[in-house]
């Protein structure tokens, strides 16, 4: 029954299988064994804890993993995912992971660097450094629009919001 | 009615209209850009919750929805593919009304039907909404039990393509929920202190919305702009009005129950909106070439679904759709439990909120119609700039939660996660419901089983518990059923999958 709208080639049709669907049921099954895993390491609840805290976890991993199995045999029978669609998508051309790729970095580096310099900071760089991956080649613009909009955002949040969010190496110059 | 006067008055303010405004504007501003639905916007200014008082962020949270869902048809009307799911429907007929010429006539009728609509499902919301409460209140948590797995259930299978991606994409939320040491154990956390707490369902749902989405759409960008049709000032003459009318109401009709069904949602009634329409025009050869019924009634059908949306969200305290989940955890955050108690301990703020939401629906007609040309400049934003703005604006809501640089590592891992959804087809709504829904589960069968000192009998002790496993077994015959159907007359059936 899961399988009833799955797109399935027909008998003379060639079947497609999907491998990188293989790739996601293992990732399914790992993290089912884990959940699992780790609720074998769970003590016993209190007396007045009628549900042990293991049980949930134990019937969300063995879950996962007979959906893993059922995806990888879904998969073996031809089983296609359909791609999420939108105004700004194209299906037609192959995947660029290279820009994708690119803004990982760039977001990476606003993880490691924004206790360090800021908000102020980091946010104009994740800013420009996206627009750039994405291919706008109008650097020092793109770094003006960035340092606008994280100045303007960090105020918004301390004075507007209340909210004090850090300054990093900025603390007080803003 | 007295509470709901209260309530209008409340909502009249000079600072609640100000919100009003501001939620209907950033609405549809947001629902107009490409890739950003309303669901995501509001996870986006969820940091607003943080100081903002209750009724003004709900007023404004209000707003954000209806002028999402407006924005997101003149998005469908003016470019020729649809955004969000629920406005498929209305590209069919829209985009090729924009195209001969007559985008000022689609998006009117698209504005006055979502105002009509959406009036007159509020008016139902209104009457219905403490009457459901009313039922609900007594209701022991054996029946909550259920209610909850029934929906769990539905959002998994009845939406989306994939009855199989639907049930892995609520597991997976499922698990993210279990992490944490809310049972006084910690549970999934790996020894860390920093996961200790859980995951914060605003860093998972800005991840899935706003960071998979955007590293999707890079990874797929359009190489050539899409055509933008350039329109005017919205209107109708005499004839679009007497081939509208009907067709609003009869949407209004389809949308309103089914956006107050668990597993709802706007797709279906504006399908079915649409197909009557096709049935019942006086012009059926001009369907497929620009009929007005066509966008009028799926329209409609889209905004009071919307309202539907917000009985099981405020009377039973179960979100239905995505944008709706997003809201159900803004008034968590606050410390309130939307359900049946809800209106007896809340009725201030649950009537201002009904009202804001006929002062939301009023003031996106008077505002879109004039706007309707600045909305369109909106289309040609430069890419690179929209989606590294949808970037740069989903680091600081996550990382404003707690001003933690785990957060936006947690973030990033979690986008990853959003984009292999999007590859592999899996359904975004069934994970997020899991993530909010997951810890009320655990709970209410925690307390089913105190009351009953460990009997399991109990769960089906109460009366809508059984209605709701009778209900629950007899959906699952007719998936059964229909599946074997499906095999044998092995038709492709796509389906839209929805966000």
């Amino acid at each position: 029954m899961t399988t009833t709208h799955e797109t399935t080639t027909g008998p003379e049709g060639p079947r497609v299988v999907d491998r990188a669907q293989y790739g996601l049921a293992t990732f399914l099954a790992v993290v089912g064994g884990v959940v699992v895993v780790d609720a074998t390491g769970l003590r016993p609840g209190f007396a007045d804890q009628p549900v042990q805290p293991s049980f949930l976890p134990y019937v969300v991993g063995s879950a996962l993993v007979v959906l893993a199995v059922a995806l990888a045999v879904a998969t073996a029978r031809g089983s296609v995912a359909e791609p999420e669609g939108g105004e700004d998508i194209d299906l037609t051309e192959p995947s660029d992971w290279v820009t994708v790729a690119k803004l990982a970095g760039v977001f990476l580096a606003n993880v490691l660097l924004v206790n360090v310099l800021g908000w102020a900071i980091t946010g104009a760089m994740l800013f420009a450094g996206c627009a750039w991956a994405l291919g706008s080649r109008t650097l020092l613009k793109d770094v003006a629009i960035g340092a606008a909009l994280s100045l303007i955002t960090w105020y918004g949040f301390y004075v507007g919001l209340g909210l004090p969010i850090p300054a990093g190496v900025l603390d007080g110059v803003l | 009615m007295d509470m709901f006067m209260d309530g209008l008055a409340n909502a009249l303010t000079p600072e609640n209209l100000l919100y009003a405004v501001i939620g209907v504007l950033l609405g549809t501003m947001v629902g107009v850009l490409p890739g950003i639905g309303p669901a995501m916007t509001l996870a986006l200014l969820f940091p607003i919750t943080y100081t903002v008082p209750v009724e003004s962020a709900l007023i404004m949270f209000a707003g954000i929805y209806y002028g999402g869902m407006y924005g997101g048809s003149t998005t469908s009307i003016l470019l020729n593919t649809p955004g969000e799911s629920s406005s498929v429907v209305t590209a069919i007929e829209g985009n090729q009304m924009a195209k001969r010429g007559r985008a000022a006539q689609a998006l009117a009728t698209a504005a006055i039907g979502s105002f009509i609509a959406g009036t007159i499902a509020t008016a139902l919301l209104v009457l219905f909404a403490p009457k459901v409460s009313s039922l609900v209140v007594g209701l022991g948590a054996p029946s909550y039990f259920a209610i909850l797995l029934l929906a769990l259930i539905a959002v998994s299978a009845v939406l989306g393509a994939s009855k199989l991606r639907g049930f892995i994409a609520l597991f997976l939320g499922l698990a993210i929920a279990l992490v944490g040491s809310s049972t006084g154990q910690a549970r999934l956390t790996f020894g860390s202190p920093l996961l200790a707490d859980g995951i914060d369902v605003v860093v998972v749902a800005v991840a899935i919305f706003a960071i998979g989405e955007a590293l999707w759409v890079a990874a797929h960008l359009r190489r050539r702009p899409l055509q933008v049709i350039p329109v005017g000032r919205p209107w109708m003459d005499r004839a679009d009005w007497s081939r509208s009318w009907k067709p609003w109401l009869r949407g209004t009709a389809y949308g309103f129950p089914f956006g107050a069904l668990p597993a709802g949602g706007a797709e279906v009634p504006t399908f079915l909106s649409y197909i009557t329409e096709r049935r019942l025009s006086k012009h059926p050869e001009e369907f497929g070439q620009g009929a007005i019924e066509g966008v009028a009634g799926p329209e409609a059908a889209n905004n009071a679904s919307a309202a539907g949306t917000m009985v099981p969200l405020l009377a039973i305290g179960l979100p239905t759709t995505a944008t709706a989940a997003i809201m159900l955890n803004a008034i968590q955050s606050y410390g309130i439990q939307p359900g049946p108690q809800l209106f007896d301990n809340e009725p201030g703020l649950v009537w201002t909120l009904l009202a804001s939401l006929f002062v939301a629906n009023t003031l996106l007609l008077v505002l879109n119609l004039p706007l309707a040309p600045v909305w369109a400049k909106l289309l040609r934003v430069p890419r690179p700039y929209l989606y590294a703005g949808i970037l740069f604006f989903a680091s600081l809501g996550a990382y404003s939660v707690s001003f933690a640089a785990f957060d936006l590592a947690l973030l990033f891992v979690l986008g990853f996660l959003g984009v292999a959804m999007r590859r592999f087809g899996l359904p975004v709504l069934p994970l997020i419901v899991g993530v909010i829904l997951g810890p009320s589960l655990e709970n209410q069968l925690t307390q089913a089983l105190a009351l009953s000192n460990g009997d399991v009998a109990t769960l089906w002790s109460e009366p809508v518990a059984k209605v709701v496993y009778v209900v629950m077994a007899l959906a699952l015959v007719v998936l059964a059923v229909s599946a074997v159907r499906g095999r044998r007359a092995s038709t492709e059936e796509k389906q839209e999958v929805s966000a």
